[in-house]
């Protein structure tokens, strides 16, 4: 029998970033197929393509053998393909019946719409999921499992042939797994090809049929889960080689600058947390995607306030109550998404560098701009910053180089502690070793740095001490020496529990 | 091109097609008529600015206006020495100021919304506080702050010109306003690389409020009696010369020479139609289409940046 659904030789990049090398996979109906792969190795990317979000540069996508070309996601909800993506996707002011019957009802814009129907259709695909949701809630008041159970049943109102899901159960306790479970098994008997994407390979063998594990943006293998154990299946998804990092000179280490004892935050989803910084260390932060490290920054950052526990500096008890007060108590950190958080898009690159020490020194001072300009122009010859002038607008820079921008503004601020969000995500690898040989520099004049990345080789090239986080809470810590690409992610995923 | 260059050629358009076929609009009297009539709109425009490159509005400034020259003439009416009076208009300006930045930035509260909501607050409390009745039987140091009406005209066109021009140099030499700048191009980029945006925002409606507060006295000396219904639409004509002078009303780009060239262009229009025998209900048509054409060209302006970006 042909596949339900196959990709063939597909490849895709974004903007010079190969995402997907020649990638192969298939589905049958009636097979539920786990898809992994560490952060980056292009999931993401395979399942965009499949629900039509995203067009493929080259290779072909075949539905029942032929090749289609899904253009947009109506033209994959056409097919049958339905998406559950991790984070739902409900409108939130709008009651369960009305966004089951927005995505089932047929009809014009101006149709009559039977509420009676509608809300009985709604409870009728719900209890079939054996969920007792009352149609007439508002979305945004559903836990995410409640959400999760909702898109679920849309996709079971339409009908669809190929449902793909992502980490469906990272937010679900034990109890809604199993129910989930349930569900899916009994999609399978209809005869559904389900994709079914999580990093709790603990729970494969109990779901998946086949498993497809991904690297690199390339397929490494498709195994039939009974034959795989965890084990081969992390040996199977780590392997990537050190190059391109430019590690970390061995410096003297000092004191504590930077810790945290048992810091809480519910809201940032900070579970209990105490790490330090010393002067002179970089300190890595792994862990997946959704495990709180971003979220820990920001509690660090003054973003959330801790509801217990407590960060120190120096020893000292701090309240970071803002922002403004971490970046005057020496705390910087340059976040992940640069283009919403890190720059003043309209602003000048030499404003944007100067943006740190605007904050901290004397607002009724007069401006430098000789002072700003000149350390700009240092700075981006220093960083290799492509821009025809210190005086452009950072919004016209590319992503790597707005991503050195954002660097310079801390390196010329000179924190006693610099937090650095996947600090080389999208950058050129020439910029890439000398962002990792300046961290070195900083490090070398006594900064503590603290790390987030999802890129193992550089996390291991990089740091000293290396944290794993999951679920908001540390998972384990790592020495240097102790550290291996197999154990971080063994940590991360909860395969080990324990670490020197 | 920048935007301050376009204002001031079609201003200078303006001024030479007058030059040429209405002389007299260069005559000195109507000059000072002019300007005289134009310190207010000033004023207020120049506090505009700050409030709209910080990314907010005040549409409360024309109430505020009302409610601050009867102060300054009940104040000066109790035997006060004018410029304790003015001080006291301004400072009370900053407190009503200070009422809807502490609205804005402390409660996070839409500023449009606070604002109307004031404007609305202090033009009926000063309705229902004076019955509607000006305030008259003002000393005689009151009108042109007691110096005679040459004199009084030569000082508030000087003090309003020292403000405006201090201003504008601060808003380009100090840190304070490259703060203000980075808070409305990017609230939360800025507040991510330590600048209190709250803080900024608080007190660029301070600033907002003591500017009105000045604009008050100023405008108000001019006259014998104070009147309590000035200011309606205050707030419309200072925005719209902030919008026309090049300021992005969204926030973080503009300039205060900008904003001076969108009052002049804007209130020269009324006069020059007078001279030129053309009906001056055409006023408002014109100041519409001129302020619809900056926002168009604004916005193709930003759509080619984007393109490009």
């Amino acid at each position: 029998m042909p596949p339900l659904l196959a990709a063939a030789a597909v490849t895709k990049s974004y903007g010079g970033v190969r995402a997907l090398r020649r990638v192969d996979f298939e589905l049958q109906a009636g097979e539920i197929h786990a898809l992994v792969g560490e952060n980056g190795a292009g999931k993401s990317t395979l399942i965009r393509i499949f629900a039509g979000a995203a067009l493929a540069d080259s290779g072909e996508v075949r539905f029942e053998a032929h090749p289609v070309t899904l253009r947009d996601p109506l033209a994959a909800k056409a097919l049958g393909i339905a998406v559950i993506y991790q984070q739902p996707a409900l409108f939130g002011e709008l009651t369960v019946a009305e966004n089951i019957g927005l995505a089932l009802e047929s009809g014009g814009l101006w149709r009559r719409i039977d509420w009676k129907q509608r809300k009985r259709a709604a409870r009728e695909l719900l209890s079939q999921l054996g969920s007792t949701i009352d149609p007439e809630r508002r979305a945004a008041t559903l836990s995410m499992p409640e959400q999760q159970t909702v898109e679920i049943a849309k996709s079971l109102g339409a009908r669809a042939r190929i449902l793909i899901l992502d980490e469906p159960t990272a937010s679900l306790t034990e109890r809604e797994v199993t129910a989930l479970f349930g569900v899916l098994r009994e999609l399978r008997r209809r005869g559904v090809g389900m994709i079914y994407v999580s990093h709790r390979l603990e729970e494969l063998p109990g779901i998946a049929d086949r498993v497809t594990v991904l690297r690199d943006g390339e397929t490494v293998e498709t195994r039939k889960m009974a034959e795989v154990d965890r084990a081969t299946l992390i040996r199977m998804m780590v392997g990537r080689d050190i190059d391109a990092v430019f590690p970390k000179r061995e410096v003297p280490v000092g004191d504590i600058v930077l810790e945290t004892r048992s810091l809480t935050c519910p809201a940032a989803g900070v579970k209990n947390v105490s790490i330090a910084a010393r002067a002179g260390e970089i300190v890595g932060l792994s862990g997946l995607v959704g495990a709180g490290r971003t979220e820990l920054a920001e509690v660090l950052f003054g973003l959330h306030r801790p509801s217990s526990g407590s960060i120190l500096l120096r020893g000292k008890p701090v309240a970071v109550a803002s922002p403004d007060v971490a970046v005057r108590l020496g705390i910087a950190y340059v976040p992940e998404d640069r283009r919403r958080h890190g720059l003043v898009m309209p602003m000048s690159v030499a404003e944007n560098v100067s943006l740190a020490r605007l904050a901290t020194a004397p607002g009724m001072r007069g401006l430098d701009f000789q002072g700003e300009n000149g350390t700009a122009r240092e700075y981006t010859s220093r960083l290799a910053i492509k821009t025809s002038s210190v005086a452009t607008a950072v919004q016209t820079l590319s992503g790597g180089n707005q991503q050195k921008v954002c660097l310079a503004r801390w390196l010329t601020a000179a924190p006693a502690v610099l937090i650095l969000d996947e600090p080389t995500q999208g950058v050129d690898i020439g910029a890439k070793a000398e962002i990792h040989r300046l961290m070195s520099d900083l490090a070398a004049g006594g900064m503590a740095i603290v790390m987030i990345s999802s890129e193992l080789p550089e996390i291991l090239g990089m740091s000293d001490r290396i944290y794993v986080m999951r679920g908001g809470s540390v998972a384990g810590e790592l020495r240097r020496a102790d550290a291996t690409q197999e154990r971080l992610l063994a940590l991360a995923l909860g395969e080990e529990d324990a670490a020197a | 091109m920048r935007r301050e260059a376009s204002v001031a050629i079609a201003w200078a358009a303006l001024l030479i097609v007058l030059a040429f076929a209405a002389p007299g609009f260069f005559s000195a009297g109507n000059l000072r008529d002019l300007l005289l009539a134009n310190v207010s709109t000033l004023l207020a425009a120049s506090g505009m600015t700050l409030v709209i490159l910080a990314g907010e509005i005040d549409i409360s400034i024309g109430s505020m206006f009302a409610v601050l020259a009867v102060i300054a003439g009940l104040i000066a009416r109790a035997g006060a020495p004018m410029p304790l009076a003015a001080l006291t208009a301004a400072g009370a300006g900053a407190l009503l100021g200070a009422a809807n930045g502490g609205l804005v930035a402390g409660m996070r509260m839409p500023s449009i919304v606070v604002t109307l909501a004031t404007m609305i607050l202090w033009r009926n409390a000063l309705n229902w506080a004076t019955g509607g009745a000006w305030i008259e039987n003002l000393p005689s140091n009151f009108q042109w702050f007691g110096l005679g009406q040459t004199a009084g005209e030569v000082f508030i066109l000087t003090v309003a010109a020292v403000l405006v021009v201090a201003l504008g140099w601060v808003l380009k030499n100090i840190a304070a306003a490259r703060a203000v700048y980075a808070t409305g191009a990017g609230a939360e980029s800025a507040r991510l690389a330590g600048i209190p945006v709250r803080r900024v925002v608080f007190w660029v409606f301070v600033w907002m409020g003591a500017m009105t507060g000045l604009a008050a006295v100023l405008d108000a000396v001019r006259f014998r009696e104070v009147q309590s219904n000035a200011g309606v639409g205050l707030e419309l004509k200072a925005i719209a010369a902030v919008v026309v002078g090049g300021a992005s009303i969204t926030g973080g780009r503009g300039t205060l020479l900008g904003t001076g060239l969108g009052v002049g262009l804007l209130a020269s229009i009324g006069p020059a139609l007078t001279f030129l025998h053309i009906s001056p209900s055409w006023e408002k048509a014109i100041q519409g289409a001129i302020i619809l054409a900056s926002v168009v060209i604004d916005f193709a302006r930003g759509a080619e940046a984007r393109k490009n970006g």
